[in-house]
């Protein structure tokens, strides 16, 4: 059993199969819709002959760009992703129309009867090619393949390179993954006869959603209300391409003035919806006979793909990031985002961080190896601590630094420093090689200097005691909505059975930017607790005559409302009532605005977030010398995130991180062929399995975080941006072989 | 069209379909049984696990045509009773949900290693659940689920 209490006010609902997610929504008179594609990965000189499609029987209609009446191309940055293809194809993801019948089953066939003629153009398949000075230019923006160039410029390394003991120049490559949430995209729209078009949608960010809609209608916000419903997971993945398809639903619910749904089957989510960026990236690290690293120049090239999407916001968090929990005092950096014509990519749990863990882990272990010291004794003297300064410049004395305490954690729960001593590195009686690996990381909480960072609440009381809470934070499966529930009671001194989370709408709820960034506990529990303490102000000076005291001398406690003695008390049944009487609404609305971040693009330094989760994570491998497979045998996990709200729900997010970092390490890749991904569905896309895993064990660090108005920071992230590595690791103690690309492969012949 | 008589849920029905017509979708669409979920639409993901004669099934990968005769269960139809009440009880206080998604294929496919297995270990809950994906849990919780379910269900499976 997991340790501590579990609450989940949508268990029972999910357990039972009750939840509905939006393919389980139905209207009278619904259509259907489904999306067009064309086998080209680039073209240009489109068209689209839709009359065989129109003509098929219970066809109502085929949408193409001509029909939108507002615009097609939208983005979260650079208005650059077609929603439906006007002239030119860009990658083999894109739309060119839309055909919606009475049945799914007609709007299928008459998607097969759309024609589609173009002129191919020679597609741009690699970054090496899309930086070539004769490369074409992909992008409808701008004159080049480089769509955003970061720099970091913290010291001079160039000089201290020659006085350093030691170099490492290693060059790293990831790949290409996909989110994989189990409920791929679907919308149902409505339109409504006041002419707002309501959508429900399996989406994370209803005010996205709500923009790419009224960029394609044409219409302002307040016209389209996205309600939340149950989410069948989104880890990132469900903006962009998740928006879009609730906007495609909603332009053939304007035109057709009838409720439309579109789901996607997992090969259109799949070749569709924006994925992890592959990244190259090269590292040259100086280090002294001591272990000091004293200079890093690093460049990286993160594929974006055909669309722009958030690369300037992924590659941004890799190059504040990009010497990982070390506090390097001389640090060059340059990380570009570079189009070509494969899907795009986007947002993904992790965000530009486990691509950089990947290479920046390994590196210290090489380090240790070369000096003949113990990896984590490099890491001790390099990590930062209480009072250091980051790569970006941003001293670190204003919340717990605790690298060292959660590092230490780990090692001893899994026994690190005996089993290191084991490990076989390529020599082994047995056909099983054993090795064990760890890796640390600090992540920059929620938005950071990438975004406009708040988040609202409202507390709206009722004439009978009970109470409805709502955020702007989205829930995706995560359990966010329990967390807000538990914080409220907590603030309140209440019964949880007394509150309701209200199921939220962009007409009512003011928009708090996306659920995403490891932001939802940390944004959405401080607004909670600054909307309590206006509620608790208003009732306590409405309250204070009747419980014979001072407004300031009022407490909440034990599911009541206190005076200054026992027998002055009211129930919250008895406290709403009076102020229903005395005509005074218990309501509260609070908004938290995040603490002052500072960026300056130029040089790559500020105070880049307001505060950091600590983490560390170890694990145990078995290899086959044989068939060089490779099996988990424990995972240990440690992270430092604030306080624990829902221990239960945080450890969950702890193991599922990891496993989806395990699928990052050992199993996944968007394959594709000449620009068409071919790795359409589970069969060939293989995610971890209940067969994969090791046991995990997950340790709980809570150092309160004084930015944080419950002391919470977050866990999305942190769970899993850095097992790669620490597997990666492992199996280099394992077999003596070092993996610098991901998915981890050994092969065999190589342990002869 | 063909008529096609089967017992759904201790029920006689019957439905008018083409003898390909997928079992999911007569689940989904014509009889609205939406517990049963469709994540790949190929047999590689469990969320639309069903019990066919007893056999845990992907309805997905199940035409309505073979379903002739037979016994299908869904989580509609086992949810009230003991041995449902039991495996979503443990799967709620085990902290097993998160997305949901997944959860009533877990659920399904647990039922059907609890009937013929009534105290698994934890190798053979690996195994029972191996055809059913999640994204989120990292499985941890849901077999916690199953071994609380198996520790509380004595005289149910």
């Amino acid at each position: 059993m997991a340790e501590g209490k579990t609450f989940r006010n949508d268990g029972y609902a999910k357990v039972t199969g009750r939840a509905t997610y939006a393919d389980d929504i139905s209207f009278a008179g619904t259509l259907h819709m489904v999306p067009v594609y064309a086998d080209y990965v680039a073209a240009k000189n489109v068209v689209i002959d839709s009359s065989k499609a129109e003509a098929l029987p219970g066809c109502i209609r085929v949408l193409t760009a001509k029909d939108v009446p507002g615009i097609t191309n939208f983005g979260q940055i650079e208005q650059d992703y077609p929603m439906l293809i006007t002239d030119t194809i860009r990658s083999w993801g894109d739309v060119l129309a839309l055909t919606v019948a009475e049945t799914r089953e007609i709007a299928l066939a008459a998607a097969a009867l759309v024609e589609i003629t173009a002129d191919p153009i020679k597609p741009v398949l690699t970054m090496e090619e899309a930086l070539s000075p004769y490369a074409r230019t992909v992008p409808s923006y701008g004159d080049s393949n480089i769509v955003v160039h970061h720099k970091m410029r913290h010291g001079n390394p160039d000089p201290l390179f020659d006085e350093c003991e030691l170099i490492i120049e290693e060059d790293f490559t990831t790949q290409m993954i996909e989110q994989g949430y189990m409920e791929p995209e679907s919308a149902i729209c409505v339109p409504r006869s006041d002419g707002v078009i309501e959508i429900y949608g399996s989406m994370q960010h209803p005010f996205s959603t709500r923009r790419f809609t009224g960029a394609l209608l044409g219409e302002p916000l307040s016209n389209i209300e996205v309600y939340t419903i149950a989410v069948g997971g989104g880890f990132g993945g469900k903006d962009d391409t998740a928006a879009i398809v609730c906007a495609r639903a909603a332009l053939g619910a304007r035109i057709l003035r009838r409720p439309v749904k579109m789901t996607y089957t997992r090969e259109w989510s799949i070749r569709e919806s924006y994925k992890r960026h592959p990244y190259k990236l090269h590292y040259k690290v100086g280090v002294t006979s001591e272990g000091l690293i004293k200079a890093v120049k690093t460049e990286m090239y993160a594929d974006s793909g055909a669309y722009l999407s958030v690369t300037p916001w992924v590659t941004w968090r890799s190059t504040a990031q990009c010497c990982g929990p070390y506090a390097v005092d001389n640090v060059h950096a340059d990380v570009y985002g570079v189009a070509t014509n494969n899907l795009f990519t986007g947002a993904m749990r992790g965000f530009g961080s486990p691509q950089v863990n990947f290479a920046t882990e390994q590196i210290i272990d090489m380090i240790a190896e070369k000096l003949k010291m113990h990896p984590l004794g490099v890491r001790r003297i390099n990590m930062v601590k209480q009072g250091s300064t980051t790569v970006t410049g941003q001293v670190l004395d204003d919340h717990t630094v605790s690298m060292e305490e959660v590092m230490n954690n780990t090692v001893h729960e899994i026994g690190y420093r005996k089993k290191f001593e084991k490990c076989s590195l390529g020599k082994s009686d047995s056909d099983e090689l054993y090795g064990i690996g760890l890796a640390i990381s600090y992540r920059g909480a929620s938005l950071g200097a990438e975004g406009m960072d708040f988040c609202s609440a409202i507390i709206n009381g009722q004439y009978d005691g009970s109470i409805l809470v709502e955020t702007g934070i989205h829930e995706n499966g995560q359990g966010s909505d329990s967390v807000m529930m538990m914080v409220l009671a907590e603030e309140l001194g209440t019964n949880l059975k007394r509150i309701r989370y209200k199921r939220s709408s962009t007409s009512n709820i003011p928009d708090s930017g996306s659920t995403v960034a490891t932001r939802g506990t940390i944004m959405g529990s401080s607004s909670i607790v600054l909307a309590a303490k206006q509620f608790k102000e208003l009732l306590s000076k409405h309250l204070a005559e009747r419980l014979k005291c001072t407004p300031e001398e009022v407490t909440f406690h034990g599911d009541k409302i206190w005076g200054l003695t026992y027998d002055q008390s009211l129930t919250w049944e008895e406290a709403m009532k009076e102020l229903f009487l005395q005509r005074v609404t218990p309501y509260a609305f609070g908004t938290f605005q995040a603490p002052d971040v500072s960026w300056d693009e130029t040089n790559g330094q500020g105070n880049a977030y307001f505060t950091y989760v600590y983490s560390c994570q170890a694990a145990e491998v078995s290899v086959n010398k044989k068939t060089g497979k490779i099996k988990l045998l424990n995972i240990v996990a440690s992270h430092d995130i604030g306080k624990a709200i829902n221990k239960a729900m945080l450890l969950g997010q702890i193991y599922g991180g990891i496993t989806q970092g395990v699928g990052y390490a050992l199993m996944e890749e968007v394959t594709s062929e000449e620009g068409r991904t071919t790795s359409l569905n589970f069969d060939k896309y293989k995610i971890p399995r209940t067969t994969d895993l090791p046991e995990m064990t997950g340790i709980v660090v809570e150092n309160y975080d004084p930015h944080s108005l419950t002391g919470a920071k977050g866990i999305g992230e942190p769970a899993l941006e850095l097992i790669a590595p620490a597997i990666a690791n492992a199996v280099h103690n394992a077999t003596g072989i070092r993996c610098k690309s991901l998915p981890l492969t050994i092969n065999p012949e190589d342990l002869a | 069209m063909t008529e096609i008589a089967f017992v759904l849920n201790n029920k006689k029905i019957s439905v008018e379909a083409e003898g390909a017509t997928r079992l999911l979708d007569i689940l989904r669409e014509d009889l609205g049984l939406t517990a049963v979920k469709e994540g790949c639409g190929e047999g590689e993901c469990g969320a639309c696990s069903v019990l066919k004669d007893g056999l845990l099934v992907n309805s997905c990968m199940v035409p309505i045509g073979t379903v002739a005769g037979c016994s299908i269960e869904t989580l509609e139809g086992l949810r009230n009773s003991d041995e449902g009440r039991c495996i979503i009880d443990a799967f709620a206080d085990s902290g097993a949900v998160q997305c949901g998604f997944c959860t009533p294929g877990m659920v399904m496919a647990s039922i059907a290693l609890l009937r013929v297995n009534a105290h698994p270990t934890i190798d053979e809950i690996k195994v029972g659940l191996s055809g059913n994906l999640c994204r989120c849990t990292g499985y941890d919780m849901i077999i916690k689920g199953v071994q609380l379910a198996s520790e509380r269900g004595e005289g149910i499976w």
